[in-house]
């Protein structure tokens, strides 16, 4: 909770509040993201404290996976700064472990579960790997580790492409650990898994972090599965970014200013908040619908 | 098709295979035959792999099929028919490079369809240069379905020097193009240069195609670029035991086709195509039944986890 910077009304968080001891695993300062010619979102300052659990969230289309780009390194930012881990983004290498958004593999693929995990460890090297020596033991150790840890052994050696999607979803937390990051990237691990795969593999990332220290941005469209785990929240809305704890950035304060409009944020009597009047994004159609973020 | 093939054709296999493989590879045409059948069988089999495994048949196919025009526009300005089939092939796969793709590799993108009017104005050109030439039908028959049982030692070794320039690229590049090809997004989140790899697979088929296309004909470059590899993708999930097989079973169809061929007045590449087809559908008659009994063995497999708690909200 406190490595996590405090929003402030305004939109803009504070930067470099955090920044004292470790320094912050992911710093934007007055950062712009350009895609196509348009503005996706603009003049964003926020900082992600080392080893926290932090959710990125906000309606479709608001920008969260090209926050993930941004410091992936793979788009270019039109202008500001981010730095990620104390570097500029794209320079960091086997400290991140990135898993991207998507659906599943395709049914066809005749791949093992195993080689995607592998390709995680070394698949951005050029030539033959030899097929003996401490090298190729050390890898396969680490390889059977990761798989062990995800609890995906059983169906490890089925070609991806037929195991289900939650357990693609574990073999691709694999891939991302494989090379022991720092921070952990996951655009919308729990999209298109049913509910109680939704927590399984919820509980499974939230125990990483905390077990082995990393740094987690988990960009996520419900809250709900990963809630008892935050540590902290950046919130996309409207071409601005907030960040801070779950109590400080969802509030009725906190997203009225990030949406320039008036949004409510009720509280259950179970403690649960729920947002409303949120407008989406992407929409079309006037007016604005209830979004729900449930908080215990 | 030379009169030996047909002398020999009339004699029929003995009783004795041993007898009868010495009486094949007596004959200095055959050797050679076995010989550029084993390199076209490899190369063509590492690259289809790749070929299969990224779902790109249909360019495969269309590079092949426009080395056919190139070795007709050869012909007719009296250049290297060799140079010609790799012109071809090069620029097709250059001009294929070219038509952007839609993001994050999802289908629906304009590239079947730039590849398919390529494929045919490239074939509507080389009937144009056929005709230009119009020179003995017996070529042209050769350019479309190829000439096996008449390779030079000096084709072979200049085949040879290919195949191994291209297997040393595919050595090189193999495993991040494996890569981008299984995990596009995380590889170029590593760094991976996808786009550039892309490309040079484009053109390491390209050559491949003109080269296979050399020995087996334009139109049945396909059967060893993906016979072969995809009946050992569906034995196989494994990268590594695939290439193997896909080249054991490439090896496995030139050289059984070659050896019935010798036998027989019927053409090279009808057997090529003939033993790849049944190997593939093997391949499918196994994986069938693999799957089956895996299914009645593990029952209900494919499910994970338990709920988490606090999951009272819906």
């Amino acid at each position: 909770m406190a490595d996590v910077t405090p929003a402030t009304p305004s939109g803009a968080s504070s930067s470099g509040a955090s920044s004292s001891d470790a320094g912050p695993a992911v710093r934007f300062e007055d950062a712009t993201a350009r895609l196509g010619g348009r503005d996706i979102w603009s003049h964003v300052d926020l900082s992600i404290g080392a080893g926290t659990f932090v959710a990125v969230l906000g309606p479709n289309g608001s920008g969260k996976s090209t926050l993930i780009k941004a410091i992936l390194g793979v788009l270019p930012l039109a202008s500001g700064r981010v730095e990620v881990l104390g570097r500029p983004p794209g320079e960091s290498g086997a400290d991140i472990g990135y898993l991207p958004q998507r659906r599943s593999f395709d049914p066809s693929m005749r791949v093992r579960g195993v080689d995607v995990v592998r390709l995680g460890f070394d698949g951005d090297r050029w030539g033959v790997p030899l097929p003996w020596g401490a090298a190729r033991r050390a890898r396969n150790a680490r390889v059977d580790e990761v798989i062990d840890l995800v609890g995906a052994g059983a169906y490890a050696h089925r070609p991806i492409g037929e195991v289900s999607g939650g357990e693609q979803q574990r073999l691709l937390i694999a891939q991302a650990l494989v090379r022991n990051p720092r921070l952990l990237l996951l655009d919308e691990p729990l999209d298109s898994l049913d509910l109680p795969n939704q927590g399984a593999v919820a509980t499974l990332i939230a125990d990483i972090s905390r077990r082995f220290g990393i740094t987690v941005l988990i960009v996520a469209h419900d809250v709900n599965p990963i809630a008892s785990a935050l540590d902290g929240v950046v919130y996309v809305a409207r071409g601005r970014a907030v960040s801070g704890s779950p109590d400080e950035v969802i509030t009725t304060e906190t997203l009225s200013a990030l949406y320039g409009t008036p949004i409510e944020v009720l509280t259950t009597s179970d403690g649960r908040r729920v947002v409303v009047g949120q407008p989406d994004a992407s929409s079309h159609h006037a007016g604005a619908h209830g979004h729900r973020h449930d908080l215990p | 098709m030379s009169t030996s093939v047909h002398l020999v054709a009339l004699a029929g296999p003995g009783a004795n295979p041993v007898d009868d493989v010495r009486q094949m590879l007596a004959l200095h045409f055959m050797v050679n035959a076995f010989r550029a059948g084993a390199v076209v069988a490899v190369l063509g089999a590492v690259i289809g792999w790749y070929m299969v495994l990224r779902r790109q048949s249909f360019v495969g196919h269309t590079l092949a099929v426009v080395s056919f025009p190139g070795a007709a526009a050869a012909l007719w300005l009296g250049v290297s028919v060799t140079a010609g089939y790799f012109a071809g092939s090069i620029a097709a796969a250059l001009v294929i490079a070219l038509v952007p793709r839609s993001p994050a590799g999802r289908p629906g993108s304009q590239e079947s369809a730039v590849i398919g009017t390529v494929q045919a104005f490239a074939l509507a050109t080389g009937a144009l240069f056929v005709s230009l030439y119009g020179g003995f039908l017996d070529s042209v028959t050769g350019l479309l379905f190829g000439s096996f049982l008449g390779v030079s030692d000096g084709q072979v070794a200049a085949l040879a020097v290919v195949a191994v320039v291209v297997l040393a690229t595919m050595a090189l590049l193999g495993r991040p193009l494996f890569f981008a090809t299984v995990d596009r997004n995380v590889a170029v989140a590593r760094g991976v240069p996808e786009r550039a790899l892309s490309v040079a697979f484009l053109l390491v088929l390209g050559c491949t195609a003109a080269e296979v296309s050399q020995i087996t004909g334009a139109l049945l470059v396909f059967a060893l670029l993906v016979m072969p590899a995809a009946a050992a993708q569906q034995l196989t999930a494994r990268p590594v035991l695939g290439l193997c097989l896909a080249v054991a079973l490439g090896l496995a169809v030139v050289w059984l086709a070659l050896a019935v061929a010798f036998y027989s007045t019927w053409p090279v590449g009808f057997f090529v195509s003939s033993v790849g087809f049944a190997v593939y559908l093997a391949a499918v008659a196994v994986r069938l039944v693999r799957d089956r009994t895996r299914r009645v063995a593990v029952p209900g497999a494919g499910r994970v986890g338990a709920a988490a708690p606090g999951m009272a909200v819906t």
